[in-house]
């Protein structure tokens, strides 16, 4: 390729490049950054996802904020919806009628709108998911774990309060549990709630200062913090699966310029475009049905959008305990499942991988991800955290379970509260068990490699099974697991029998990393690897005259290099040396 | 036809600007399979065909979405399959400007996927941790810093400015205060969750038609929204609907022989007993009663309250009976409060219990 343009448009675009660095040194900044390397895998896609309907989300909000009046003032309706014709509703929900029905193409960006923000919340969870069964967040990346554990908490904020402005019956009944949640706050709680209604429930202010929050506060804190991620990941690289050439030193994958850009790049259009078919296709919160809000009126059977669906059920499952001590009532009943339930769920989220770090003692940065099956305790621990959630989340939907199934509320309400409670430990188990059994699998195929279930009769007269090698990529990816060693166990006093000031905390470390690698199977060393693959090899070689099986088809280079490369699993003492 | 080929950053024609050539790292064995498009010039002309026809299709869909935008009535509507009825203009919209959309980014995938190069490249990381050198320079700099401004030497300076960044937000917080403007006399919050319109004498209202309630109106077994007398009045002036949010009540009417228990002696008139609507656990109206067994379930959480037991919880989250407002006939046979709520309506709060 040339350096000096010679299409007459091209030669506009280094003119540009030259003004624009002359002035900010940009080429540098773009030198060093065009061939910047991402690896890909499908599953990066999901955090792009989040990004690019959250891109949507501003544009088509932007479009909103046009037309729609947070205002709570009483008009009487005149629009052209029939069945509302002459109806009294707050100038929100008029004008929200009016995007719907009176603007060309207003209904479409208003379902655009939420569809965007249903999958912009949706595709962010399954991000986290993505994230913490790699082990994604561990070392150099924890800051960028708390800022997407942030992210989650804005994104559930910015959906709460967009749902609510429609002012419809049941955006307002959102609201109204909203109060009854902050009155349950002991000591300040009513004043919470007198505060942020600006009076009295539902008084006239909650719209306008809703809307603040929606369009201006909560999307300028996501977009900076979705900067500041973006940035971090910029930075530190975007961590990559163990495959062939990969190493925790490298980064393998497709350069910016232009692949990386071509594919990026059209994925937002991708997204936009499915956004805008399902947003012209399928109705998303026809508030023209559910009615203007008034406080002494509520629809039956109504759900709120699936995000909040969780705390609804917490609060459902709940059984009705409150106390009045001193005077003083205390609402457990809503204290624990709005406020203390989901307040221990961030708080753990956000702590995840600083306690992992301390029970593991590892300190090294990992830009290998980890199969979720070598870490066996993460691994349920996550996996606990979702049927939680799950439960909570079957159990905002109950009366559509009991109605659906003809159970009695009861018997369902004590099922899932029972099921809340030993799912998530019962769920823990067995995922362990089955990453245990994974790993006992991979070790199996690192030594014997596959087998083939054929067996072999020799010309001596032997029977052998005839076991295939793995292929370079599965070798790759499987002896990639690193064993981790448990701390060892604290002394009381040391040499000089001084007693050692610190005994309980290490004794406690020392059992959590215990608890969280004592049961993993070890890796093979190399030495062993080689051998039992050169012995499958033989095997299948032996085998091979016969039904012409072609020995590693795949490889063109052999997996010689593969086991080798650096970063790759420590003895043991080494990792301790470097915990020191 | 698929040839196999183990990466190195400059082999291939077509690849010559794989960007391995500025400075990275040589290559460990990636695997990389030749693509038709690589070897078969036909196949890349076909490719490139594929991907230009998407981009120009995606104009013709953006024209139809002007047009429709223009030409369709915005009030048509359309019978379309599992959609049912729907409009037109949203569906034509959506579905052409969707699918233009759609169309630019497959054409981009399409061209990355089948003419870019596909050779994966490697680059190399370094650990997040500055240099040594870099650490001492930072520390060099910090302590000049802290030496310059003799942070370390002021000790008044120094507490009095912590002192001074201690305070200031607190204004920014004081001023949150007004969130809610009372006046000097106003009420308490606790006292405005306790009082509602009800006084002795008020007449009982039915919801939508505002008409005061006969107790003739009431079949046995049925249920009726209502509301005191003058709510609208009172709404109009206060401009909000507090006062209707706390006064709501449903009426319900039973054979008195199955009333178990009241929240207070003869609160019911010849069987019809009021409650409050609002539900005690987090304030969702309720009015789905079920005669028979005369249980009271709110649709938000499925509290159930028993009316014919002094509207006891007896299923779900909430905590408190719903509260009975005890009611009788004035002169004319209309229905009237006989006093306000004995307790606050709706969500418990810190304060409740001490009204
Ligand atoms: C950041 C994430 C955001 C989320 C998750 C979100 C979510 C929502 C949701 C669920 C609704 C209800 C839509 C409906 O009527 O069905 C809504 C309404 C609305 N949003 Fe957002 N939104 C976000 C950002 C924005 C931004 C940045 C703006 C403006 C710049 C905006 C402007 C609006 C307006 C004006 C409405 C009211 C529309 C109506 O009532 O018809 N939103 N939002
Ligand atoms: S509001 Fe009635 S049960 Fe929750």
């Amino acid at each position: 390729m040339s350096t000096t343009a010679d299409h007459p448009v091209e030669k506009i675009g280094e003119a540009s490049a030259q003004y624009v660095d002359e002035r900010l040194g940009s080429n540098k900044f773009l030198g060093r950054n065009l061939g910047k390397v991402f690896p890909d895998h499908w599953s990066f896609m999901l955090g792009e996802i989040a990004l690019y309907s959250f891109i949507i989300v501003l544009l088509t909000g932007t479009f909103l904020t046009f037309f729609y009046n947070p205002s709570m003032v009483e008009v009487i309706y005149n629009g052209s919806y029939v069945p509302l014709k002459g109806v009294q509703m707050s100038e929100a929900y008029a004008s929200s009628l009016n995007i719907s029905f009176e603007v060309r193409g207003g209904l479409l960006i208003r379902q655009m709108h939420h569809w965007s923000a249903l999958i912009f919340v949706a595709a962010m969870a399954v991000h986290m998911f993505r994230v913490f069964f790699t082990g994604a967040f561990r070392k150099p990346r924890e800051f960028n774990w708390l800022v997407g554990v942030g992210l989650t908490a804005l994104a559930l904020g910015a959906g709460f309060t967009g749902y609510s402005l429609p002012d419809d019956l049941l955006s307002g009944t959102g609201l109204q549990i909203i109060r009854g949640i902050l009155q349950s706050i002991p000591l300040v709680g009513t004043w919470a709630a007198f505060l942020v209604f600006g009076g009295e429930f539902p008084g006239t202010d909650i719209i306008p200062r809703l809307y603040a929050a929606h369009i201006l506060l909560i999307p300028g804190i996501l977009l900076a913090l979705i900067s500041v991620h973006l940035m971090m990941v910029w930075t530190q690289k975007h961590t990559q699966f163990p495959g062939p050439g990969r190493t925790n030193d490298n980064v393998v994958g497709y350069p910016l310029l232009p692949v990386y850009m071509a594919k990026a790049g059209g994925f937002f259009f991708i997204v936009f475009g499915i956004i805008a078919l399902i947003g012209g296709l399928v109705t998303v919160n026809p508030i023209w049905i559910f009615g203007p809000y008034t406080p002494d009126q509520v629809s039956a059977g109504t759900q709120p959008d699936w995000y909040i669906g969780w705390l609804d059920g917490a609060l459902r499952l709940m059984p009705n305990w409150e106390n009045v001590i001193a005077g003083f009532t205390i609402s457990w009943n809503v204290l624990i499942p709005s406020v203390i339930i989901p307040g221990i769920l961030f708080t753990g989220l956000a702590l995840y991988p600083f306690l992992e770090a301390w029970a593991s003692g590892d300190k090294r940065e990992h830009n290998l991800l980890e199969r979720p099956r070598n870490a066996p305790v993460r691994t349920g621990i996550g996996v606990a955290a979702i049927v939680f959630y799950g439960i909570l989340w079957i159990g905002g939907g109950n009366d559509v379970i009991a109605t659906t199934f003809n159970l009695s509320f009861n018997a369902l309400s004590w099922t899932l509260r029972i099921t809340l409670i030993i799912g998530p430990p019962i769920a823990f188990l067995i995922t362990k068990r089955i990453c245990l059994g994974l790993q006992r699998k991979d070790r199996e195929k690192l030594l014997h490699g596959y087998e083939s279930g054929r067996v072999l009769r020799l010309p001596h007269g032997e029977f052998i099974e005839v076991h295939q090698p793995l292929n370079y990529k599965e070798l790759a990816v499987i002896s990639a697991k690193e064993d981790l060693a448990v701390l060892p166990a604290p002394e009381k006093t040391d040499a000089d029998g001084v007693r050692n000031p610190t005994y309980r905390v290490d004794q406690l470390r020392h059992k959590l990393s215990s608890w969280f690698l004592r049961d993993n199977i070890t890796r093979p060393t190399d030495a062993e690897i080689e051998a039992g693959q050169a012995h499958a090899s033989h095997t299948a070689a032996l085998e091979a005259p016969l039904n012409e099986y072609e020995l590693q088809d795949e490889d063109p280079v052999g997996h010689g290099g593969v086991l080798h490369h650096p970063g790759m699993p420590m003895t043991n003492q080494e990792q301790i040396d470097q915990r020191q | 036809m698929t040839e196999l080929t183990s990466t190195s950053p400059s082999q291939e024609d077509g690849h010559e600007n794989t960007p391995a050539k500025l400075g990275h790292s040589p290559v460990a064995p990636i695997p990389h399979r030749l693509r038709v498009t690589d070897t078969d010039p036909k196949a890349a002309r076909r490719a490139e065909r594929q991907v230009a026809s998407m981009f120009t299709l995606s104009m013709v869909f953006i024209i139809l979405a002007v047009i429709a935008y223009a030409t369709i009535d915005k009030f048509a509507t359309i019978y379309i399959p599992v959609l049912g009825e729907v409009g037109t203009s949203n569906v034509v919209l959506g579905l052409t400007f969707g699918i233009a959309v759609f169309l630019i980014g497959a054409g981009a995938i399409q061209w990355a996927k089948k003419l870019m190069p596909d050779v994966e490249v490697v680059q190399e990381r370094h650990d997040m941790v500055s240099e040594k050198s870099d650490d001492q320079l930072a520390a060099a700099q910090y302590e000049r810093g802290k030496d310059e401004s003799g942070f370390a030497r002021y000790k008044l300076i120094r507490r009095s400015l912590l002192g001074a960044l201690a305070l200031f937000p607190i204004p920014l917080v004081v001023v949150l205060r007004d969130l809610w403007i009372t006046p000097a006399d106003s009420p308490s919050p606790t006292e405005i969750l306790s009082e509602t319109l009800w006084t002795s004498g008020k007449r009982i209202v039915s919801d939508g038609t505002y008409v005061p309630v006969r107790p003739e109106d009431l079949p046995v077994g049925g249920l009726v929204s209502a509301l005191p007398e003058g709510i609208m009045e009172v709404q109009e002036e206060e401009h909000n609907m507090n006062a209707r949010g706390k006064a709501t009540i449903i009426l319900v009417r039973m054979d008195p022989d199955q009333i178990r228990s009241q929240q207070g002696e003869g609160w019911d008139y010849n069987g019809i007993l009021a409650y409050s609507k609002i539900c005690t656990h987090v304030g969702c109206p309720i009015a789905l009663y079920e005669q028979r067994t005369h249980h009271l379930l709110c649709p938000c959480h499925q509290s159930t309250f028993d009316l014919a037991d002094s509207g006891a919880v007896i299923f779900g989250p909430a905590a408190r009976n719903m509260p009975q407002l005890p009611i009788s006939v004035d002169e004319e046979g209309y229905l009237i409060a006989t006093q306000d709520f004995a307790q606050p309506v709706g969500p418990s709060f810190w304060e409740r219990d001490r009204t």
